[in-house]
């Protein structure tokens, strides 16, 4: 039995290896390239570079400033999460439990709001903040950012929030338990793993965000981490030993944030709280 | 404890199913109240109307003298055991008996007291640290229950407690149900569709149909007058046999109802009539013999509880007694007839 359970597992292992070969060989590239000394960069390339330097990571640092870059993304992209997690998820709520007038057309009109090409947006976006005065300020971002991060947390949340026994609720509020009590206490815990996927995909989203981050700064004040990589580029040369020293530092704090809540991802928690 | 009471109760979903017509209760203080009835009913409706997890489309509620029809259910004071336990799956048991204590606000000690009373009593102390996912079944019920019970609410209120358990289980925990029942003297309305449940748990039992309810009685009055042919053919098992009265010779149209067991096997053209045995099933203590009554497949089909000897072959003749102080009587509406 379990010989042939490992036999089929050696080989179903194969095409499982190839594709982690295949996502993870750029990203190995990009390390070892960023690790390779200007000068060796354009020989012919090899695949375990013989020498090891920081110099790329030095330059971003401290002569380009890139930590201006990472807090601006931080700030952004965490408050965008922030706010699409917490207004998201009542929203989410009431439209996955109560009982109101107009909700499909609601949640379709939620739906919408998501599908426009960003780049249809971008000018009229732009005069708005304009007139706002918010061009080239941390809300000019984040305000954007919502617009179009939150139609996904609340499609997803609702989701989430529908899979869940609608009678632990009842038993919470039979309990004495407000409905919001019941959303905080008996809702939220058990949901959390939908939620931090949720926020992980939001943060990844604004993280990345590049169109309407290059369109609405000015300068390296608030440019944000993809900008900031783009902008790197000169009009002569192009430093790509910096440029993917940049790339590695954008996605490190996004591969830590998912391996941090990783287990909480996979973990089933509603595991017996209904018959089974 | 309170009484419980629905008046005039009304209850149309949106999408127009009628899950109440009009529907009046009287639950007294202290008293175990049983709705029984077939799916679709409107049981668990009415029992979602007084936790107030339904509002009624028209009607009142009131628990002890209180109008609570606009009520949200955390203000109304009464407890209830879901189906599914509805245990917070992330709370240790300890937790979960305490939950509805800390919700109304009572103090740490008072629900440290009140929970280790509460486990005691259903022998749930070595588990209290562990989360409802590492409990047995009955474990998981003896927590839902234990839930409702350290709170000391107005009414308790179950939603078919007992389904997800095993028949040995269930009636174990049946019983366990009744001491509860008299030592807290609570007043309990109590939802189940197992006609058997029902009778052996009730003080008294509601039989419900299409949104109404058909007969209120104490178990054994449901059991020997049934108001309605239905409750006559929904309570008790096998289930009653419903007959044109002309069989014994009744001609004003009145259905003869008769239950398996007020039937007498005779040697054939001494009884009432004669009848051809089709199916015998053994059943230990008796045999439930399938009678046809004019001796071919399409006749009436006649049920019958027979004593163990002597055994009855099938595709034999036989006589059919009925026993005529056990006779109930129907018109065509299904009412009772005086007897």
């Amino acid at each position: 039995m379990t010989g042939e359970v490992g036999e089929r597992g050696r080989w179903a292992a194969i095409p499982v290896f190839g594709l982690i070969l295949a996502t993870a060989f750029p990203f190995y590239w990009a390390i070892a390239s960023s690790l390779t000394p200007e000068s060796q960069l354009f020989r012919a390339p090899r695949l375990v570079p013989r020498t090891l330097v920081l110099d790329h990571y030095r330059t971003l640092f401290v002569e380009r400033d890139f930590w201006v870059p990472i807090r601006n993304s931080l700030v952004v992209a965490g408050t965008t999460t922030l706010f699409c997690v917490t207004v998201g998820a009542l929203c989410a709520y009431a439209l996955a439990r109560l009982r109101f007038r107009g909700k499909v057309p609601l949640l379709g009109l939620i739906l919408a709001v998501s599908m426009f090409p960003q780049i249809s947006v971008v000018s009229p976006l732009y005069l708005l903040l304009r007139a706002l005065h918010l061009i080239n300020t941390y809300p000019g971002l984040i305000l954007p950012y919502l617009t179009f991060a939150m139609p996904l947390t609340v499609w997803l949340l609702v989701g989430i929030f529908r899979q869940l026994p609608a009678e632990l609720e009842e038993a919470a509020m039979v309990d004495g338990a407000s409905r919001l009590r019941a959303f905080r206490e008996v809702v939220i815990p058990l949901a959390l793993p939908g939620l931090a996927t949720t926020a992980i995909l939001t943060f990844v989203y604004s993280w990345n965000e590049f169109l309407f981050a290059l369109s609405f700064t000015l300068g390296p004040e608030r440019q944000t981490v993809p900008v900031a990589i783009a902008l790197l580029r000169g009009q002569y040369q192009v430093p790509w030993g910096q440029i993917l020293a940049g790339s590695i530092v954008a996605t490190v704090p996004v591969a830590l944030l998912v391996l941090a809540f990783q287990r909480r991802i996979v973990q089933g928690l509603t595991a017996g709280a209904v018959k089974g | 404890m309170a009484s419980v009471r629905l008046e005039g109760i009304r209850k149309t979903y949106p999408n127009g199913h009628v899950a109440a017509r009009d529907l009046n209760l009287d639950v007294a203080d202290g008293e175990f109240m049983v709705l029984v009835g077939p799916s679709g009913c409107g049981k668990s409706t009415a029992l979602r109307i007084i936790a107030g997890l339904e509002s009624p489309t028209g009607g009142r509620v009131l628990i002890g003298s209180r109008d609570v029809t606009g009520l949200p259910p955390q203000e109304r004071d009464i407890a209830m055991v879901f189906q599914s336990y509805a245990l917070y799956p992330h709370m240790t048991v300890r937790q979960n008996l305490g939950f509805g204590l800390r919700m109304r606000g009572a103090g740490p000690e008072v629900i440290a007291e009140r929970v280790t009373k509460a486990a005691e009593a259903l022998v749930l102390e070595s588990v209290l640290d562990r989360k409802p996912g590492q409990l047995s079944g009955g474990q998981r019920q003896r927590v839902a229950l234990g839930r409702a019970m350290v709170r000391e609410p107005q009414a308790f209120l179950f939603d078919e407690p007992l389904s997800n358990l095993d028949a040995k289980l269930r009636v174990e925990t049946r019983a366990e149900l009744a001491r509860l029942h008299r030592r807290l003297a609570a007043t309990i309305v109590y939802v189940t569709h197992d006609q058997e449940e029902a009778l052996t748990l009730g003080g008294r039992v509601a039989v419900l149909r299409d949104g109404l309810v058909e007969q209120v009685a104490p178990p054994m009055e449901l059991y020997r007058r049934p108001a309605m042919a239905f409750v006559g053919g929904f309570v008790g098992s096998p289930a009653m046999n419903f007959l044109p009265g002309g069989v014994i010779g009744r001609q004003d149209g009145a259905t003869l109802g008769v239950r398996p067991h007020d039937i007498r096997l005779v040697a054939p053209g001494s009884g009432d009539m004669d009848a051809r045995a089709d199916v015998v099933e053994p059943r230990g203590s008796e045999l439930l013999v399938y009678l046809r009554l004019d001796g071919s497949k399409e006749g009436e089909e006649l049920r019958v509880v027979a004593p163990p000897e002597p055994m009855v072959s099938a595709d034999t003749t036989v006589g059919v007694r009925f026993d005529r102080e056990r006779l109930h009587w129907f018109d065509k509406d299904g009412r009772r007839l005086a007897d």
